[in-house]
């Protein structure tokens, strides 16, 4: 039990997608124009994640080393033609809201990043816990990123209007732009966080994580 | 000049990195030196223009006629890997000094999200062979442009001396903030 819990929240913090491992940067930048944008994007996330973590564990002792990429590649992309049909059925005005980005979990770098990382050498209930952890640790990042951008560039929370009348909408956040100065400075400030503790302990302060390309699945697999 | 038209519109006014957020994995992980980002820059480049002509190719001839639209994602994510394979397969035979130069790139495309949006864009627009070869060509030149322009940013900010926690992706994330800020000006033209 205690380390299902440790692969479960491992996601929401230690590991968290786009902020600590900063994997999975275009959607995190794309559709978080508003908060439910960002959760619902989430939402699909986690949902192909988990599937994908079950499906790989279940047929780790089946898949060949050599083609184990190929084999990951349909996996994650049967899912998410699965979830397309779904939006398309269910909630067909977010589908539109978020476009090509629903197609694009599929080359999200977390779905094969954990499959090839986790998921492929793990047990079925692990695999699925780290799936639903950083599923879930994606969505909580892609919600506070969304609910920044909206707050300040619509005046607006989950569509409910929260700043006042005076407010002038801060129209930057909502663009191109605003969306990658937000994520450079909420990585800084994860950043500072760490340096912060660690002065407090009497240790050095580091560099923050780089997005490093060997971090995403698909190097890692290329020996 | 209606192909000039795309071309700055798909280069500059939605620059696909600055503007339509695709490919921002590479675009922030191979821009720490020129060299390497020119050599992802090409790799993409080459790899969009052939992965968007089979797919739309794929689309018309295959998925089209047999009413089999909606296994568009699986069908083009398995030709772009299956190419990309191939590419490298060709280049590292027939073509040594290129497959040094670019091989290490290839095998990161396949998850490059730009190559994939390129193709899936393309559809979406209802474009004809021509216009999404030269469509995919400007797109890839785009990502080409903002990746070098990026990777000379940062080799200069290598050596400023900024807050460490600023130090590696965040200021590279800002510097893109500030760059896609410059390309917001082409916006409303050339549409």
């Amino acid at each position: 039990m205690s380390t299902l819990w440790k692969e479960f929240s491992k996601g929401l913090w230690t590991d968290l997608p786009p902020f600590k491992l900063v994997l999975g940067l275009c959607p995190t930048l794309a559709v978080t124009k508003t908060a439910y944008n960002g959760f619902g994007m989430g939402v699909a996330v986690i949902f192909v994640l988990a599937l994908s973590n079950l499906l790989v564990s279940l047929l780790r002792k089946v898949i060949p080393a050599k083609v184990r990429i190929a084999c990951f590649i349909v996996v994650a992309a049967s899912l998410v033609v699965c979830v397309e049909l779904l939006m398309q059925a269910y909630a067909y005005p977010l589908y539109q809201q978020l476009g090509i980005f629903v197609p694009l979990i599929v080359v999200n770098c977390i779905i094969l990043g954990r499959a090839e990382a986790f998921a492929s050498k793990n047990p079925i209930l692990l695999s699925v816990a780290d799936g639903l952890g950083m599923g879930l640790g994606y969505t909580l990042a892609l919600t506070f990123l969304g609910s920044l951008r909206e707050l300040f560039g619509y005046g607006t929370w989950f569509g409910m209007q929260v700043m006042g009348g005076w407010y002038e909408p801060f129209t930057f956040m909502v663009e191109a732009p605003g969306a990658f100065v937000c994520l450079g400075l909420i990585l800084a400030g994860m950043n500072a966080l760490t340096n912060w503790q660690r002065r407090s302990k009497g240790l050095a302060p580091v560099q923050g994580p780089g997005h490093d390309c060997k971090s995403c699945g698909m190097c890692a697999c290329k020996e | 000049m209606d192909y000039f038209v795309l071309v700055i519109a798909a280069i500059f006014v939605n620059n696909i990195v600055l503007a339509q957020y695709l490919g921002n994995c590479p675009f922030i992980g191979t821009s720490k030196s020129s060299g390497v980002a020119i050599g992802m820059g090409l790799a993409v480049v080459f790899v969009a223009t052939m992965a968007a002509a089979i797919t739309w190719c794929v689309q018309k001839f295959l998925l089209a006629p047999y009413d089999l639209a909606y296994l568009q994602t699986i069908a083009f994510i398995l030709v772009i890997a299956a190419l990309v394979q191939f590419v490298e397969m060709f280049l590292k035979k027939a073509v040594p000094p290129l497959y040094k130069s670019l091989g290490i790139f290839l095998p990161l495309i396949t998850t490059n999200c730009a190559v994939l949006g390129i193709a899936i864009i393309c559809q979406r627009k209802e474009y004809g062979l021509v216009e999404t070869v030269v469509f995919s060509l400007a797109s890839g030149a785009g990502f080409l442009l903002a990746l070098v322009v990026l990777a000379g940013i940062r080799e200069r900010l290598d050596l400023a001396r900024v807050p460490i926690s600023l130090k590696g992706t965040p200021l590279a994330l800002i510097m893109a903030g500030l760059m896609s800020l410059t390309f917001f000006a082409f916006k409303g033209m050339a549409s």
